[in-house]
């Protein structure tokens, strides 16, 4: 049975990019057939972040238009087997996702047997990001600790749970917490909501936190996702939540201050 | 001590301010959220009735659905001015 599973958050720039290539990338090295799409038409930008972006031909809205095929426009991944991109289009026509194409597109994708389609929503709540939204079996809501993104978190939540498909069918989307850019030194200081904050607030299951780190600008300077960089927390992080989302039992990591040693508390 | 603990006072307290203004903010949006469609028409032909018998201003009608075990009630609330 293969899963969509959306990447969503309302705000811009909290890390939708970043956690589709790097959850879709986490995936497949777990050994499923996965596809990640890019629902940001006119702002195509996963490509870059996946590395992949000169080897786009055609896109998302070729394949709805039949203007090509489906599997000539999946873009293969070179460094983890079982993972393809489908690139978002450049085109600046905003009703180029229809309903029924991408309906269409998501049921052909379920035939080659992939597990898991993985939508990168865009920013806002405009016609792209309710199409990434409305086919979803599960839900990743990206937030970081900041007011702004977590009320937009609660405004996408509250579509989610009436106009997606599911909802139209009475039946739940499964929803999903991941908190990006958590500083645990800010939160100590009393300068940024806590974890714990964040949920009281929004109510839904946590599935991870990845904590601010250098990595993440690293990873998409090198068009490398940042789940390879192993031994980054970053990316430690999100191969934590990829195993959880998978069934594992991962405790949370890098909620706490580093305690710091001797020499780091005087020279670091 | 007591003169650094001022100032650290003050930084706990954007972190619970930014919860709290949350808090209040999400509840509302989320009440207006779950209201029927016809709420706005129903408050706007409300406002003209009453309009007939008093002079009342856009913000002294405010309606409200409140969701209850297995019945819902819709709640009226008029400020008539000083007479």
């Amino acid at each position: 049975m293969s899963k969509v599973i959306v990447v969503t958050s309302g705000k811009g720039g909290v890390g939708k990019t970043t956690t589709s290539a790097a959850f879709a990338m986490g995936l497949a090295k777990n050994g499923f057939k996965t596809v990640v799409i890019d629902f940001d038409v006119g702002l195509r930008n996963l490509d870059l972040i996946m590395g992949v972006e000169r080897r786009v031909v055609y896109d998302f809205v070729n394949v709805i238009n039949g203007e090509a095929g489906l599997k000539q426009s999946l873009i293969k991944d070179k460094r983890v087997e079982n993972l393809y991109i489908l690139p978002a289009s450049q085109t600046r026509d905003k009703d180029a996702l229809s309903q029924d194409g991408v309906e269409s597109v998501i049921k052909e994708l379920k035939n080659e047997g992939f597990d898991y389609i993985v939508c990168d929503s865009p920013a806002g709540i405009e016609k792209g990001a309710f199409m990434a939204l409305y086919f979803a079996d599960e839900a990743i809501v990206v937030t970081n600790p900041e007011i702004s993104s977590v009320r937009d978190s609660d405004r996408i939540l509250g579509i989610l749970q009436s106009k997606s498909r599911h909802a139209e069918q009475g039946r739940e989307v499964k929803e999903h917490l991941l908190i990006t850019r958590y500083s645990p030194e800010r939160v100590d200081e009393g300068q940024m909501l806590a974890v714990e904050d964040i949920l009281e607030i929004l109510a839904i299951p946590l599935l991870g936190v990845i904590p601010e780190s250098n990595a993440v600008l690293q990873a998409s300077n090198q068009g490398d996702p940042v789940i390879l960089a192993n031994k980054t927390r970053a990316g430690q992080a999100y191969s934590d939540i990829v195993s959880r989302f998978l069934g594992k039992t991962v405790e949370h990591r890098f909620l706490d201050t580093e305690r710091k040693g001797f020499f780091r508390r005087i020279f670091g | 001590m007591r003169f650094f603990d001022y100032f650290r006072q003050n930084k706990k307290n954007s972190a619970s301010q930014a919860k709290e203004r949350l808090q209040i903010l999400i509840a509302h949006e989320r009440t207006s959220r779950n209201a029927p469609e016809y709420l706005p028409q129903l408050r706007h032909d409300l406002m003209s009735v009453i309009r007939k018998y008093v002079p009342i201003d856009d913000e002294s009608v405010k309606v409200q659905v409140e969701k209850g075990a297995g019945f819902d009630v819709l709640e009226l609330n008029i400020t008539l001015p000083d007479s």
